[in-house]
């Protein structure tokens, strides 16, 4: 399906939030935070790329995308006008209304936050449905934090909390330093009555899933969104496999219980 | 029952039906699928040694049509090809418009599917068909299946401990059982498709007496008796599933080359990847699926590194997808017993060997020294 780029804004030197429109026969699609499109360029080829934007307006397709490859650094490039090609909705998303009444720890590494987002205007918009929200975000440096003017708005919101934390900062960085576990005890959350969303470097999330177990909080109520290389997103390629699951079809988003015992093998 | 002298007349009714007649032919050496235009194609009078790592063809004594058991190539060749273009996209004004690729020609007989391969492609049929594959379902719709019983095993045959073989009990449209007795060479033709029926209709067959019937079943239950390995399958899908860090791995790590060939000869393995093709005036790309291999480093390459960089967790990942997680994924084991994994190993790592090794316990981790 045709998409064209209405807006794009650099985040960082290497990442840009594109926002796309249905281009001529195409629909707008709607979509459930946590869910991912393939994105092609054309002549280049195609790439999972999760979706950022707000799921109560499918006809504005948000998407934040690092330069990393040929296909990702096209899209890091795209102009105002320009076509791109979109297939999606796809995968399993943030299981929101599993987790209503119950407080919510999200805990984002990198670029793990852009499909974090879709959920958190969701809890944004129905507030009173969740309790409190714990918001941890790290990233390599002050300068790869991307939603920076956004944060700060959330920053200001009652009831909930925004943590940010970095692996190397200069001396003009005045918040913390560190991995994103040395926030969580400075998190306050009911551990069996909440929820935890995480996603970004697996190592990372695999030492926040054990340190919120350790906290109290139950294994199926932590959830997880997987990486791995994908091509086709229908779970017909086998790139994605991860266990018995097609990270692309039954994932991206698991609960920390069924996916534990294959995070804890060593290249699965 | 088909006299041995009629068997063109058969050939000859596929083609009027309709149908593209691929099956068993002669090339470089090996029994590989091909276009069937006369009954010299087949591999008439030949047979195939197999073992571990090994693939020789050899005269028979008799002038047999369907003397052998299965070869390097599988039907997947035709049902998801090695590589095929997918679409072509052209450049418009500031877009570009995508044509899907036609799908054109005849609908495929295939002549000579064994048990193993009814199965595997069954599961293909799951596989294909869970993702709603086009491709796949436009090479397989209008297919027919023209079944052949073993009558004989290879060297590297295990379709019997896999339950799929070597008998062919349904899904069929034709299924011939070849029996050659002294003086007499002919088919029994079993009918399971109207398809497969209104091939026939026109065709010199005489009714099967109890005594055809009994020699048919006598050719199936010879080659279940001669299967060249043997597999226990009892819980296999835990055993594979529970069983990553076990020392085997490491084993045969050493032996594996990481080559691939296993998963190409394989006919359930469907890993494949996808190209981007475009033209040097940029105006027009193609789009490419090809397959791939969980052998190949690139294929779990996230972030530029690879998630599986040893070759251990790469066999380990195409061993207990294929008889383990292939259960919860499909409902079904992903092996089928061909033996063609064995047969094709350049290092003849045999798949049954390796089975029975995981079921012995991991020996206790050597005591360290203080």
């Amino acid at each position: 399906m045709p998409y064209v780029v209405r807006g794009q804004t650099r985040e960082t030197p290497d990442t840009v939030t594109l926002v796309l429109s249905p281009g001529p026969g195409a629909e707008p699609h709607p979509f459930a935070p946590g869910q991912f499109n393939m994105v092609y360029v054309f002549g280049l080829g195609e790439v999972a790329i999760s979706i950022s934007g707000d799921a109560e307006q499918p006809d504005r397709l948000v998407h934040t995308v690092r330069a990393a490859g040929k296909v990702t650094h096209a899209l890091t490039e795209m102009t105002s006008g320009s076509t791109v090609g979109v297939r999606g909705p796809y995968g399993a998303g943030w299981p929101l209304s599993k987790v209503r009444g119950k407080d919510v720890v999200i805990v984002a590494g990198g670029l793990g936050l852009p499909p974090l987002r879709p959920a958190v205007y969701e809890m944004l918009r129905q507030r009173d449905a969740y309790g409190r929200i714990e918001i941890i975000y790290g990233s390599r440096s002050p300068r790869d934090l991307v939603y920076y003017e956004e944060i700060q708005g959330w920053r200001a919101l009652p009831g909930l909390r925004f943590q940010t934390t970095v692996d190397t900062a200069g001396r003009d960085w005045y918040g913390d330093v560190g991995l994103v576990t040395a926030r969580l005890p400075d998190a306050r959350f009911d551990p069996p009555n909440t929820a935890a969303f995480l996603c970004g470097p697996e190592i990372m999330m695999k030492l926040t899933a054990q340190a919120l177990t350790a906290r109290g909080v139950p294994e199926d109520s932590i959830f997880l969104s997987l990486e791995r290389n994908m091509k086709c997103a229908v779970g017909i390629c086998g790139h994605c496999q991860f266990g018995p699951e097609f990270v692309c079809r039954d994932g991206p988003v698991f609960p920390y219980s069924e996916i534990r015992r294959f995070l804890a093998v060593r290249e699965v | 029952m088909l006299e041995r002298s009629g068997f063109p007349s058969l050939l000859a009714a596929l083609r009027q039906h309709g149908y593209r007649v691929v099956g068993p032919t002669i090339r470089d050496g090996a029994i590989v699928y091909g276009d069937i235009r006369e009954e010299s194609d087949l591999p008439i009078g030949w047979t195939d040694r197999q073992d571990a790592g090994k693939y020789r063809l050899e005269r028979r004594a008799d002038r047999a049509l369907f003397g052998y058991a299965v070869g390097p190539h599988s039907w997947k060749k035709y049902l998801f090809p090695a590589h095929e273009r997918l679409w072509t996209a052209v450049r418009t004004d500031a877009s570009f418009a995508v044509r899907p690729e036609p799908v054109e020609g005849p609908p495929l007989a295939f002549l000579g599917v064994r048990a193993c391969e009814m199965a595997a492609i069954d599961i293909s049929d799951r596989v294909f068909g869970k993702a709603g594959d086009p491709a796949y379902s436009a090479h397989r719709r209008g297919s027919l299946r023209v079944a052949v019983q073993c009558g004989q095993a290879g060297g590297t045959c295990f379709c019997a401990s896999m339950g799929t073989g070597p008998g062919v009990r349904k899904g069929f449209d034709l299924a011939l059982t070849e029996i050659l007795s002294p003086g007499r060479h002919y088919f029994l033709v079993e009918v399971g498709s109207r398809e497969g029926a209104a091939v026939l209709s026109g065709l010199p067959l005489a009714p099967a007496s109890q005594t055809d019937t009994a020699a048919a079943e006598a050719v199936v239950a010879r080659t279940a008796a001669s299967m060249g390995r043997s597999m226990d399958a009892g819980g296999l899908r835990d055993l594979l599933v529970n069983n990553p860090e076990h020392p085997r791995w490491e084993i045969v790590a050493r032996r594996c080359l990481s080559c691939t060939n296993c998963t190409m000869a394989c006919p359930t393995c469907f890993c494949n990847t996808s190209e981007e093709v475009p033209d040097l005036s940029g105006e027009r790309t193609e789009r490419w699926r090809r397959w791939d291999s969980c052998f190949n480093s690139g294929f779990s390459a996230l972030h530029g590194a690879s998630v599986r960089s040893s070759t251990k967790s790469r066999y380990r990942q195409w061993l207990a997808h294929k008889l383990g997680t292939w259960h919860d994924q499909f409902g079904t084991s992903g092996c089928v017993g061909c033996g063609r994994c064995i047969t094709w190993c350049p290092v003849g790592i045999d798949i049954t060997e390796e089975v029975a090794a995981l079921r012995l316990p991991a020996p206790p981790p050597a005591e360290k020294k203080p």
